[in-house]
């Protein structure tokens, strides 16, 4: 729906798809979900599926600033300079969602230095259920939870498991220990989203990664057709 | 009916603390003051505030009544640069002044701030933007000081909220209370901002806080901090 | 009877054909260190009273090299009708040509209780100009509160404004000045400002020199130090390790917050 109007000059609107150069600009998808779920393992690990076959970046808003792009940097994901940080006054939701000014300056300066690319990850700081991504910010969002954090998270519902375009449930590997039932996350999430789709994931077996980098791949697909 | 009251509705909307030009991640300094020990309870907040309002609020706000009554912003871009030694608060006033330009050019798009960006597409300073952006909205450089003399004195009192657990009644008390300073210093960087339009730039005021300064760049060595400034 | 005074001195390669005092603002040409001549304003600068406007001009023309110091403390001392006579004025212009260099090293500037004064220095550097300027303002004599001491400093290089530095302190100064943004409690603040063409190939990096000082670089080219300290002689401190390894080199001259040696040569450029 952004893609038939453009402003003039440089950086004027952050959904326009089209760079003050007049080239498309990267897709850019946000990973939310609350503390621990696994979204930084999962931009890990998207990052190690893509980066072959696409041009890459990371922003991530810590709660405090720094600790995620650290574990980013220290697992090589990336080069450096395809990670930034972005500082939210102790407000994570505000950045990604109410004022998201840091966040299209930080994605836009890395088009700037390290572009052209085919995708960025904006990366939300730990949150509870209710953190969801500006549209003005992202044009795909994927909610990250897991089972240990309760079977009852996909039935409670809030903005980010009812309207994400991707929510993954994560950890699957620890639900017969943790008591989850899957099933039961399954139908709630069903309920929930109608035919929004749900992939369950362990980031621990080989590739676990594989079905939601399928996911992104097919939406980079539709955004550069 | 239009006259004085013609443009309140839009300074409204321009003074509106979730207008989303990047300022809730900024505490003007509060953050390092807090960890000093400078800001432990409502009423140093209140000095702090006070001491903010009469030194970088007001060399702001007389920078952003220039730009709203049409001065050079290049030339006022410069003069900002002078009055600002610390890199840190330049580039935190640079950032501020590209997201803001960001916000500014879809609520009140205009050629004077596609002009400016285009000059300046890391962004100028914020409070030159500021100005520019009233312009834009048909506000006076009165309404300009006044939006900048209030973000200089709310922020430091909204990130204290967050910091230290204040109380936010007391802290929006400290704001209230400090209004009618806020009248007087808005009038001072109005007056001074007109006397620029003739004699230039070095007119306008460069009152600065020497621990601010030194306090922004102990601030930006912080490897982990809540508030980028 | 309030004083109106001016001095005027202009350096040049060849000497000082003007150095002339006036009134209480006597000047004399004293023995330099290095290259280039060496004024100092001799006491009785000392003593700027309510009503009374001073003035100091220098001149530096291209290629000389000048220091100018002073021989003790400046101290603003009320009127003699106890403030009628309105606030004191001290102004200062230093203008700096071409391959020109101006140290100017005063003491001490002293607000001393009751006492009022505006103190405004205009420097006019042009773009192969070099300059040190310290500044140094300390409120209150030993133990008294501080008089009101309105001070700006404006520096323009290349006709293009460098630095633009107001400050104002003490009970006749806007609100907040002794709170968490400003002195928070301090009672003396200095800055020592160093601009030299080499700045803009090599420009220093921001460095804190303990938690209440830091040295920043500027938009142009030069640095400035930035300080707020509990007296006069630890305000020195701090300027003094700087200053030392700007005019001398000296290497261990830059102390961190642990007093630590932090080797610069990007300091190096103004010699």
């Amino acid at each position: 729906m952004h893609l038939d109007h453009s402003h003039e000059g440089p950086a004027a609107v952050g959904a326009d798809a089209l760079r003050p150069d007049g080239r498309r600009r990267a897709l850019r998808v946000g990973l939310g979900g609350p503390v621990g779920s696994g979204k930084t393992a999962t931009v890990a690990a998207l990052c190690r599926t893509l980066r072959e076959r696409h041009s890459l970046a990371v922003v991530t808003n810590d709660i405090y600033t720094r600790e995620d792009a650290e574990f980013l940097l220290r697992e090589a994901v990336l080069p450096p300079e395809r990670i930034q940080a972005v500082e939210t006054g102790a407000c994570p939701h505000t950045a990604i969602r109410d004022d998201i000014s840091a966040n299209l300056e930080a994605v836009e300066d890395l088009e700037d230095a390290v572009g052209p690319l085919d995708l960025i990850l904006v990366e939300s700081g730990g949150d509870n259920l209710t953190a969801t991504f500006s549209r003005g910010l992202v044009d795909a969002q994927i909610f990250v939870i897991d089972v240990a954090g309760g079977d009852d998270i996909p039935r409670k519902g809030g903005p980010g498991v009812t309207t994400a375009d991707l929510l993954v449930i994560n950890k699957t590997d620890l639900a017969p220990y943790v008591g989850s039932d899957l099933g039961r996350m399954a139908r709630d999430a069903k309920e929930q989203r109608g035919e929004l789709p749900v992939l369950f994931t362990s980031l621990k077996g080989q590739d676990g990664v594989a079905p939601v980098a399928d996911w992104v791949r097919a939406r980079l697909a539709a955004w550069t057709a | 009916m239009a006259g004085a009251q013609a443009g309140r509705a839009a300074l409204l909307v321009l003074a509106d603390g979730r207008f989303p030009a990047g300022g809730h991640a900024h505490s003007g300094g509060a953050e390092q003051a807090v960890r000093a020990g400078r800001i432990r309870d409502a009423h140093d907040l209140a000095e702090y505030c006070r001491g903010r309002l009469h030194t970088a609020g007001l060399t702001a706000a007389a920078l952003a009544a220039a730009a709203a009554g049409g001065l050079d912003p290049l030339e006022l871009d410069a003069a900002a640069d002078a009055r600002t030694p610390s890199p840190a608060l330049r580039a935190t006033a640079r950032r501020l002044g590209r997201q803001l330009m960001r916000a500014a050019r879809a609520t009140w798009p205009g050629p004077e701030l596609t002009a400016l960006a285009t000059a300046l597409p890391r962004g100028a300073h914020q409070p030159v933007v500021l100005g520019l952006t009233a312009r834009s909205a048909a506000l006076t450089p009165e309404d300009a000081a006044y939006c900048a003399l209030y973000e200089a004195v709310s922020g430091p009192a909204t990130a204290t909220v967050r910091l230290l657990g204040l109380d936010p009644f007391e802290a929006t008390a400290v704001l209230a209370r400090l209004a009618p300073e806020l009248d007087e210093a808005a009038a001072r960087a109005t007056a001074r901002a007109a006397r620029a339009a003739h004699e230039g730039t070095d007119v306008l005021p460069a009152a600065a806080g020497p621990l601010l300064d030194i306090a922004a760049e102990a601030h930006a060595a912080w490897p982990v901090r809540l508030f980028a400034s | 009877m309030s004083v109106r005074a001016t001095a005027r001195i202009v350096a040049t390669r060849a000497g000082l054909p003007v150095l002339a005092g006036e009134g209480p603002l006597a000047v004399r040409r004293t023995r330099a260190e290095g290259p280039g001549s060496r004024v100092t304003v001799i006491g009785a600068m000392s003593a700027p009273l309510g009503g009374d406007r001073l003035a100091v001009e220098v001149a530096v023309r291209e290629g000389a090299r000048l220091t100018v110091d002073s021989a003790a403390a400046t101290v603003a001392l009320p009127g003699r009708r106890d403030g009628a006579e309105g606030p004191a004025h001290y102004d200062i212009r230093l203008t700096v040509a071409d391959d020109a260099r101006l140290n100017w090293l005063p003491q001490q500037l002293i607000s001393a209780y009751r006492s009022e004064l505006r103190m405004r220095t205009r420097v006019e550097l042009a773009a192969t100009a070099r300059l040190v300027l310290r500044e140094e303002q300390v409120l209150g004599r030993h133990g008294e509160p501080p008089g009101t001491l309105l001070s700006r400093l404006t520096v323009h290089r290349a006709g293009r404004p460098l630095l633009d530095q107001e400050s104002a302190y003490g009970p006749g100064a806007p609100g907040g000045w002794d709170g968490g943004a400003v002195l928070g409690g301090y009672r003396a603040a200095g800055q020592l400002l160093c601009v030299a063409p080499g700045f803009d190939e090599r420009p220093v990096e921001a460095r804190m020199l303990g938690s209440t000082a830091v040295l920043t670089p500027l938009a142009g080219p030069g640095f400035l130090v930035t300080a707020v300290a509990p007296d006069a002689l630890r305000l020195r401190r701090v300027l003094d390790g700087v200053l030392d390894r700007v005019l001398n080199g000296v290497p261990d001259g830059v102390r961190d917050e642990r007093g630590n040696d932090v080797p610069d040569e990007a300091l190096d450029a103004y010699r």
